[in-house]
């Protein structure tokens, strides 16, 4: 097997504050969204999902069904941008949503541990690519990165890139295990350096998944090597909300923090599964005025 | 004349955030929970009674500039009235009264400043401008926690300073300024009341109105009458109070000019005063510091109720080896400050107070520019009726230019550089006032080194602009003595003389 290049010799961040960065991420989560633009950011946000299922007892009739709500959540709605599965999976998701706009994600390299050996993260990868997949969430060695050998991370994640060929990387931090702030800011550096064309906040299995502070911060992160580098990367929170209401509050922090580019399914996803229900719940409340019982959507 | 930069002219290879064309913001409006009266009278004697001048005047919506209401116009009369009101309840019913049961009516003051905070919180906007997210979560919360804070004290005072026998000053001339009318008013009244005080307020002149409706929620909880009076009106108003013999105390809180002429006219009087006056505050931001939070920081020191801050943190001082990259981060960052109708939920800097300040920051934005600094100001759109500003900074200023050493009290952010820690102590401490400071760095041994060094009551580390009940808040130089809140903000309204009983 041939190492990649070098690591580059950079991988210091800029400190965080991390009473300052709650500060500002509370304060943005007060925005209040209302009318047009509440329609418009429910439509922005479930096209932003990744509807996701990643459980044990999977299935391909689950599966199958889940990529049928993918691609049409509800009459006259739109599709969300990616069914997220276990990479067994993958061909039975690819076979389910030919034909529409939805991608097929794959998490791969262990998920959700990584705790596996690297040719075997590289052999799942192109098996997951090799079936169709177009996106590929993989995970960080965060015993490697928590005892400092950011090398070995950024290595691996340079040899997932080269095995996912064309498909979409997207790379998952587990910021619940980075604990800190700054582990968080360096992850994220490490990340988009060796070519993630998305970072992640979560693997879902590990609390806390996503939150407001992390996902700001990693906002920051992209913001920071755009503007240095011109090159656009992507952020996925995932984990943790389950909201409409969270999920605009997300919204306004991506639209005040690094703008435009980054409102569109192109360049962040909402990894979630209830999520996309209180979505259709709270877009038929706009139309009719009243709330829907929760039976009246597809639990798909 | 000074350069000027409203927008960026990078080249076009230059990557560029974009901002605004995706997602835009339906108006958010506050609905006005408030009923507001049209015309308001004096509170005294536990009472609201018409004035003895028998005028009136306006108090004006600065974001509409229509008036809101009339207010009072209390003359010498009105004064006397609400002096000997305030003496004969500080000696028959509330300094006799024990500290427990003063305790009592304090805390359901701050019950019904919670229970009312909707109704606080729109009037506060309305009157003065300030963003309404601003008067919810800031203003109105802190006011009810001064007067928590202090109900805890009222039955515990001989405790607050051991060996030492205390009792009030007895009757309290507290005037107080526009840009926290509520906070302020709270401010003076709890810790006055908890130590067995009693006492006149005289708001300011172009923000009376949640002190008086302040004054219906004491009547609702029941205060003795003149325990507090409210006397409304212009600087004849305060002045009447502050020459008025019957008064034990003066406390203020305002301009530096208006501070010097109170001591003048109380030298030799024999009544104590405290002063919270001006601040020029420097912010402090070391090549280590966390930047981007920095940002969030400074903008906050500044921008935060329009400027209209005493301790605001008016003069940036930038490590010279980041200034470039700082400067660039702010400037983005004030874009996206979200100026406009106060009453909206979304807005993040309202309306100037008043026509008068607004005069007075536009002609020393004229100063800054004529001084030779970069005047760098955000694009936003300005609403067509009110008082409005744009955050403004300034770059390539230095300590002798004007902008950098008097008191604008509006969005106008002065840029400095420094190279050592030294020099940043030296020029931080190089200004007539001391309020506050603040210090971003992420090394400790730093922040601990600087803020022994800072001449200014407050140092805030990685922070700014935050107030607790517990925390004293007061100044060095010009910018006042004594302190408010926390155990030295009692030695404000009390004697404390050695207790025979407990010295050994």
């Amino acid at each position: 097997m041939t190492r990649p290049a070098v690591a580059p010799p950079e991988f210091r961040v800029p400190p965080v504050d991390g009473i300052s960065l709650e500060t500002r991420a509370a304060e943005l989560a007060t925005r209040s969204i209302k009318k047009e633009a509440k329609r418009q950011g429910l439509l922005m946000a479930l096209s932003m999902t990744d509807l996701t299922t990643l459980e044990g007892k999977d299935s391909r009739g689950k599966v199958t069904a889940m990529c049928r709500k993918a691609i049409c959540p509800a009459p006259g709605l739109p599709s969300v941008a990616a069914v997220c599965v276990y990479p067994d999976l993958v061909s039975t998701a690819v076979e389910a949503v030919r034909d529409s706009s939805v991608a097929v994600a794959s998490v791969a390299t262990g998920f959700p541990s990584g705790r596996t050996a690297l040719d075997v993260k590289i052999e799942e990868t192109a098996r997951c690519v090799g079936d169709g997949a177009s996106e590929v969430d993989m995970v960080i060695d965060r015993g490697a990165f928590l005892s400092g050998n950011y090398g070995l991370v950024f290595d691996e994640i340079c040899q997932i890139k080269r095995a996912c060929g064309d498909a979409h990387l997207k790379v998952i931090l587990e910021t619940g295990e980075l604990a800190t702030y700054d582990n968080v800011r360096r992850a994220s550096r490490i990340a988009i350096l060796a070519g993630a064309d998305f970072i992640k906040t979560s693997t879902g299995k590990v609390k806390p998944a996503a939150t407001m502070p992390v996902v700001l911060l990693m906002l920051e992160a992209v913001r920071d090597h755009f503007l240095e580098t011109g090159r656009l990367v992507g952020v996925k929170a995932a984990g943790g909300i389950s909201s409409a209401k969270i999920a605009l509050r997300y919204l306004a922090m991506i639209n005040e923090t690094v703008g435009d580019h980054w409102m569109t399914s192109e360049l962040f996803r909402f990894g979630a599964s209830s999520l996309v229900n209180d979505l259709l719940m709270q877009l038929a409340r706009l139309d009719d005025g009243n709330y829907q019982r929760p039976e009246e959507f597809s639990k798909d | 004349m000074g350069k000027t930069s409203k927008t960026r002219t990078d080249d076009a290879s230059t990557p560029q955030l974009k901002f605004g064309e995706r997602w835009v913001y339906d108006a958010a409006p506050q609905s006005p929970e408030v009923k507001i009266r049209d015309k308001y009278d004096l509170f005294l004697d536990g009472e609201f009674t018409a004035p003895r001048s028998r005028k009136h005047f306006d108090t004006v919506n600065p974001a509409t500039t229509e008036p809101l209401a009339k207010i009072a116009q209390a003359g010498d009369a009105d004064v006397d009235a609400a002096v000997a009101a305030a003496r004969h309840a500080q000696e028959n019913v509330w300094g006799p009264m024990s500290g427990g049961d003063r305790a009592r009516y304090v805390f359901r003051i701050a019950r019904l400043i919670q229970e009312r905070s909707r109704e606080l919180a729109c009037l506060e906007t309305m009157d003065g401008g300030k963003p309404i997210r601003e008067s919810r979560d800031v203003d109105v919360p802190l006011a009810a926690q001064w007067f928590f804070y202090h109900a805890g004290w009222a039955d515990k005072l001989h405790l607050a300073f051991p060996g030492s026998k205390v009792e009030p000053k007895g009757v309290i001339g507290q005037i107080i300024p526009w840009n926290f009318p509520l906070l302020m008013a709270a401010w003076k009244l709890a810790p006055a009341l908890a130590c067995g005080n009693t006492v006149v307020l005289k708001p300011a002149e172009t923000t009376s109105l949640t002190a008086l409706h302040l004054a219906q929620i004491l009547q609702q909880a029941d205060l003795p009458p003149g325990v507090v009076n409210i006397v409304t009106g212009d600087g004849r108003t305060g002045a009447a109070l502050v020459r008025h013999p019957g008064i034990d105390k003066v406390a203020f809180t305002g301009s530096t000019t208006v501070g010097k002429e109170i001591q003048r006219t109380l030298a030799g009087s024999g009544k104590d005063l405290t002063l919270e006056l001006g601040g020029k505050a420097a912010h402090i931001v070391f090549e280590d510091a966390a930047l981007d939070q920095a940002v969030e920081g400074v903008v906050c020191g500044i921008f935060f109720n329009q400027g209209h801050v005493c301790c605001a943190g008016s003069r940036l001082l930038v490590q010279e080896s980041v200034h470039d990259m700082f400067v660039e981060k702010l400037r983005r960052r004030m874009e996206r400050i979200r100026v406009g109708d106060p009453m909206d939920k979304n807005t993040d800097m309202g309306a100037i107070n008043s026509k008068e300040q607004l005069a007075r920051i536009e002609e020393m934005v004229a100063v800054g520019e004529s001084e030779g600094a970069t005047l760098h100001q955000s694009s936003c759109s300005l609403p067509d009726r009110g008082y409005w500003f744009r955050p403004t900074m300034f770059t390539g200023v230095s300590l002798s230019h004007r902008i950098a050493r008097e008191e604008i009290f509006g969005p106008v952010l002065g840029v400095l550089t420094f190279r050592t820690p030294e020099e940043a102590v030296e020029k931080a401490n190089n200004t007539g006032y001391g309020l506050s400071a603040g210090i971003w760095t992420d090394k400790g041994s730093r922040i601990l080194w600087m803020a022994e060094r800072m001449r200014a009551g407050v140092v805030w580390n990685n922070t700014f602009n935050r107030f607790d009940a517990a925390s004293p808040f007061g100044g060095y130089k010009e910018s006042g003595f004594g302190r408010e809140g926390g155990k030295q903000g009692l030695l404000a309204y009390m004697k404390c003389h050695d207790d025979p009983l407990t010295q050994g």
